[in-house]
């Protein structure tokens, strides 16, 4: 008997252990205090967090969670990833598991304000589009009463879906999958006609297919998804860090501050680069930081510009334009609010 | 008595070699209330603190809690269902419904299939054919090692594969079509006056019941045989024709026709469904086939010699002397494996068969994320149906063994 | 005998004993038994014709997939595709892509876990099949001390090896020496109150507590091990961390179980038997899904678990349950003379169980813990659907990779897994029959 109650007790101790005291009100000092950020990702998504053989992450919202830890730390790789399933993400966020949520979620007025979370900014402005193959000859998601239809279930996607038929008054059949890799490995064995999610996601889905080169995405977007990191709700100054640790890759871009020429335009005379950049003004203390916590994000990721040409750009085997996510100098919708 | 003696790891354990004064904490039975006591203060405050934590971390997370979704309108799509289902006005209690029924169907027809086939491969282990006994055994042995979920992927994908594009698909004219987007089958369109063919049914049963008495009574009184099972079958079968063509056949088939992504009219079986059936059923057959070899071999040699003896032919000695005496054994076991079957029916969520844990605490869950709500649902689901089948099975079971003296 | 003597005489009788003739050739060698056991009648005959024809129709097409059309070496997917889906194979090639297993194998075994830390899980498994081994062969010595290491330094090396150790401890030194005080107060009272000798009690539990001080030591101390988040786990190595906390949990639990299930204390039976019922009634997977989105629910504010250990949690409940009840087939088993010798010989109702009944019982349920651990063992593979990747959750995911993707990739993945759990789960169900025949103490009929 007495074994028994060791044991019980040991797995009572390993339980307090294992479990890490997380999340309090200050996220800032929780993270400063554990000396890395731990960040809630996709469980494989390419372009936007992907791991490769060695375990190594990448991606563009990979790239947000390392310039987080850079303007805290100075170190884009004080990060710690956990894989999340589309189901397990908010509560792994609510529960404290995670200090940050940047796995491609869609922000909504229900998420916002129902779940307890924070929409801390834009880094990816998608939408819901229809993956067919080429030999169907098909041009138009108008064209697609009665198909079947796969996705991957816990996600806007359906009731988009739902939503798009019915207005267009076309019949379909939905196959929601738990997994997107099932889904991909069902659209791919032929199971349905189209494979519909996040364009940005067919892009990088379309990767795993059999043959790619058989697959097109349709130019209909049926929604707006704009993605973005995700903070819980009541930590103010958290959620400032991570809504101006985008800000300032777009603000970047704008400016022109690459990661290579940071330096030089730190010491430059452009006043707007040298306020973000922290040679001027102190507006590194107005959410915790450093000065120079802008100036930290640049040579970690580099500007908007370049994280998203490094991972979803034309020349990246995604090949997405830049489309609404240009600068709005450009035609686009990213907007750095100024730094002032 | 001795039972109720020591707490079994509490403090007192360590008293083993204690004098024996009878002390008032020496009392087995005060003893063993005092850790009765404890025990339920401490499950009580688990549970207190969990529900605490639980109103906490909702109302942290603002998440509202209640029962109120259920008459929420869903809005997503479900590929099968029995029941009326409309994504547009249908409610989350309807998702509830329509998932429970698809895990019944899938189940009950599981446990159907499943039974044939391995009372079959059961039957073919004892076989003096070596040949049929050995492939009956490789059968059980190569099946029961390989995870079901593994099972579950290799047919659906591989049924996927196998077979063909809608616009290339099998066609066996009236009888449907297949493809990969599942089978086609021609769906009964019933008529005016076909009800009277399902009261006919319904009047043969009576009648069929009717003549298997009175051939009994009259073969226990006279000991003349009457053959009772085919004249009950004929009458099954012919009346309800006969009224069904007195009635005019009112019956049409909705024969389904290929055309566009899939063909039209018809009732759909989907693939989904198709490998979850066939994985579920081959897999619970080899634990079946197991339960009914041990089942027959249990029942001993003497019961065949003596039968015989008494100048039984083979077919009657395994109906009226084997098979009895076997079910007794068989049947507990085969309770439990029926629930397993039901219970793995939620590994359907892994291929999208849009049943209880898929349809339910899957989409639904995701898309109200009401976690404790539908993920107690589910299980208190699950659990009512494993206790109902066992209740059922003990009661079956109960008359089984009357039998024995 | 008595007229043998007569006969000697007689023309007609034999003298001589014949010497033994062979059997005709149609009652011996494989002619009789083709006979008898594959044609003795036309239904037989037909049913081994039927078994000859499924046989022609599943294993030529598989062995020309599996081994002749086989691609066993190359370097991408190029190896394994057809040259209408840009790879070096002809036209309507249908074969197995092992070289793809070859180039995926230390993923499959390890996960993410990193390259130069794959030798911890290496050492892991030698002392896990190290002690295992001697622990199975029934005749191998050194049970006691085996039990010992398996049972404390085994999963304590372990779980320093695997994450790295140097876990954050420091602030349990001082909830532990409350407790400490608090437990040792009450077994001395305890003992006050029931008027017998405190220093026993005293003794052990003091020992138990310097025990777990030890313990908070060596978790807290830095072996200067690089720490490895359970996130990069995978493959083999989860399944088979897993299976095994699973079972090695619920033994404790399923015996504390039965034993309260078969007690005659109300409410520890109904306790119980609530606890059983529960579990066993609802399937695998909700217990996941449970353990995934509602658990964290349930803990205060501020702890959180990590996603292995609260799969760990769900299915060490789901497979205690199961436990408890095959435990209770051994504790039922045993003969009742066996309570009332033990009762006669004053033994109290720990030492009874401890020396006499829980000893007989578990041996005798040897085969069916083996059996709660295959199925135990197979049930690992629906974590991958609350997103961990265990070995086929490793092997699936590996599909996503375009270096590798044709047509042949999944069916050749599913088959290396099939292959694996057969070879585990076989092998262990013959150790099971092994050992029912050998606790078989002979009652056959």
């Amino acid at each position: 008997m007495k074994k028994l109650m060791l044991t019980g007790v040991l797995g009572v101790v390993t339980l307090a252990i294992a479990g890490s005291a997380a999340a309090s009100a200050a996220t800032l000092d929780d993270v400063k205090a554990k000396g890395f950020v731990q960040c809630g990702v996709s469980q494989g998504l390419p372009g936007f967090s992907n791991p490769d053989a060695n375990g190594n992450w990448s991606g563009m919202d990979v790239d947000l969670c390392r310039a987080v830890a850079a303007a805290i730390f100075g170190n884009g790789d004080a990060v710690k990833f956990t894989p999340l399933s589309a189901k397990e993400r908010f509560t792994a966020l609510q529960s404290g598991e995670i200090d940050l949520l940047s796995r491609n979620t869609t922000w909504t007025m229900s998420r916002d304000t129902q779940l307890g979370l924070n929409f801390a900014g834009v880094n990816y402005y998608d939408g819901q589009g229809f993956m067919i193959r080429t030999s169907m000859n098909i041009n138009s998601a108008l064209e697609l009463s009665g198909a079947s239809i796969c996705t991957n279930t816990g996600t806007t996607t359906e009731l988009n879906v739902a939503d798009y038929f019915r207005a267009n008054n076309m019949e379909y059949e939905l196959v929601a999958f738990e997994k997107s890799d099932e889904v991909v490995a069902a659209y791919d064995a032929g199971r349905c006609d189209v494979y519909t999610t996040d364009q940005s996601g067919l892009y990088a889905q379309r990767l795993k297919l059999t043959n790619p080169g058989e697959h097109k995405v349709l130019p209909e977007i049926i929604s707006k998804e704009p993605l973005g990191p995700v903070v819980r709700q009541g930590d103010d100054q958290w959620f400032n860090i991570v809504k101006w640790a985008h800000i300032a890759t777009v603000n970047a871009e704008e400016l022109g501050i690459t990661q290579a020429n940071v330096d030089e335009m730190a010491a430059g005379d452009n006043p707007a680069a040298k306020r973000l950049l922290g040679t001027e003004g102190e507006f590194g203390a107005g959410i915790g930081l450093s000065n120079d916590w802008a100036a930290n994000i640049i040579k970690a990721v580099g500007n908007y510009g370049e994280i998203f040409n490094r991972n979803v750009g034309p020349d990246t085997p995604l090949g997405i334009a830049r489309g609404i996510n240009a600068l709005w100098s450009k035609g686009g919708l990213q907007y750095g609010p100024p730094v002032r | 008595m001795a039972v109720t003696d020591v707490t079994p790891n509490g403090p007192g354990s360590a008293h083993d070699d204690s004098a024996p004064k009878v002390a008032l904490l020496n009392n087995p039975e005060i003893r063993g209330w005092l850790f009765q006591v404890v025990l339920a203060v401490v499950v009580a405050y688990l549970a207190y603190s969990g529900w605490k934590n639980m109103n906490a971390n909702l109302q942290a997370a603002g998440i509202a809690s209640g029962w109120a979704f259920l008459n929420n309108n869903a809005g997503f799509a479900i590929s099968q269902s029995l029941i009326e289902y409309n994504q547009a006005s249908s409610t989350y209690g309807r998702v509830y419904l329509v998932g429970l029924i698809n895990t019944l169907v899938v189940a009950v027809i599981g446990v159907i299939l499943a039974t044939i086939i391995g009372f079959l491969i059961g039957v073919a282990r004892l076989s003096k054919n070596w040949m049929v006994s050995r492939l009956a055994a490789v059968y059980v042995e190569s099946l029961r090692n390989i995870p079901l979920l593994l099972q579950i992927f290799i047919w659906y994908f591989g049924v996927l594969r196998l077979l063909p594009q809608p616009r290339d698909g099998l066609d066996f004219g009236f009888f449907g079509l297949l493809n990969n987007r599942g089978y086609f089958a021609p769906k009964p369109v019933w008529g005016d006056g076909a009800i009277y063919t399902l009261y006919a049914f319904i009047a043969a049963c009576v009648i069929a019941w009717g003549i298997g008495r009175w051939a009994r009574a009259r073969q226990m009184a006279t000991g003349q045989i009457f053959p009772a099972f085919w004249v009950g079958f004929a009458v099954i079968v012919l009346l309800p024709v006969i009224v069904f063509l007195a009635a005019g056949a009112p019956l049409t088939w909705d024969v389904p026709v290929a055309g566009g992504f899939r063909p039209k009219g018809g009732m759909t079986i989907i693939p989904e469904y198709i490998a979850m059936l066939v994985a579920l059923s081959t897999y619970t057959a080899t634990y079946i086939a197991e339960i009914v070899r041990a089942g027959i071999l249990a029942v001993s040699k003497g019961q065949t010699e003596a039968a015989h003896a008494l100048g039984l032919r083979s077919g009657p000695t395994l109906r009226l002397v084997i098979i009895p005496q076997a079910l007794r054994i068989i049947i507990p076991p085969l309770t439990n494996q029926y629930l397993n079957l039901t219970k793995n029916s939620s590994l359907a969520v892994a291929i999208a068969y849009p049943e209880l844990t898929s349809v339910f605490a899957g989409t639904a869950l995701n898309q109200t994320g009401q976690a404790v709500e539908i993920i107690s649902l589910t299980m208190l689901t699950y659990l009512t149906i494993s206790l109902l089948t066992s209740a059922f099975m003990n009661w079956y079971n109960s008359r089984v063994a009357l039998v024995e003296r | 005998m008595s007229d043998r003597p007569h006969t000697a005489g007689i023309a007609y009788v034999r003298h001589d004993m014949l010497s033994e003739q062979p059997a005709p050739s149609t009652s011996r060698g494989i002619v009789a038994w083709l006979r008898e056991s594959l044609f003795s009648s036309i239904p037989y005959t037909l049913l081994t014709l039927l078994c000859l024809y499924i046989l022609y129709v599943i294993i030529p097409p598989m062995v020309e997939f599996l081994f002749t059309d086989a691609v066993w070496t190359g370097a991408d997917r190029a190896a394994c595709a057809t040259q209408a889906q840009g790879g070096m194979q002809p036209d309507g090639w249908f074969g197995a892509c092992w070289a793809y297993v070859g180039a995926y194998t230390n993923q499959f075994v390890y996960g993410r876990y990193p390259d130069a830390e794959q030798w911890r899980v290496n050492v892991v498994a030698v002392m896990f099949f190290g002690g295992l081994v001697p622990l199975l062969i029934p005749a191998a010595p050194f049970k006691r001390e085996n039990i010992v290491f398996m049972a404390i330094v085994f999963p304590v090396a372990t779980l320093i090896l695997l994450t790295g150790g140097h876990f954050a401890v420091g602030g349990l030194y001082v909830p532990l020496l409350i407790a400490a005080v608090l437990v040792l107060a009450v077994v001395f009272a305890f003992a006050k109150l029931s008027e017998s000798d405190p220093m026993p009690g005293l003794r052990s539990a003091g020992l138990l507590f310097v025990a777990l001080a030890v313990l908070l030591f060596i978790l807290g101390f830095d072996f200067g091990l690089r720490p490895v988040g359970t996130s990069r786990w995978g493959g083999l190595l989860v399944t088979m961390v897993i299976a095994l906390t699973g079972i090695v949990a619920s033994l404790p639990i399923g015996i504390a179980l039965a034993l309260g299930r078969r007690s005659a204390m109300p409410i520890v039976r109904f306790a119980s038997i609530v606890f059983i019922e529960f579990w066993r009634g609802v399937p695998l997977i909700t217990v996941l899904f449970m353990s995934s989105v509602m658990l964290p629910l349930f803990l205060p504010e501020g702890v959180s678990f990590d996603k292995l250990l609260r799969a760990l949690i769900g299915v060490a409940l789901f497979s205690s349950a199961y436990m408890a009840e095959v435990v209770r087939g051994g504790i039922q088993a045993l003969p009742k003379g066996q309570y009332e010798g033990a009762m006669a010989l004053g033994l109290n109702w720990t030492q009874m169980m401890r020396k006499i009944i829980l000893p007989q019982a578990l041996k005798l349920v040897i085969p069916g813990i083996v059996n709660s651990f295959i199925a135990l063992f197979k049930d690992t593979t629906l974590v991958l659907i609350i997103g961990l990747f265990d070995f086929l959750g490793q092997i699936q995911s590996s599909y996503s990779d375009p270096a590798w993707s044709s047509p042949v990739q999944s069916l050749t993945g599913y088959f290396f897994a099939a292959f694996i759990y057969f070879i585990f789960c076989f092998s262990m169900s013959r150790y099971s029959q092994f050992m029912e025949r050998k606790l078989d103490t002979g009652h056959k009929r």
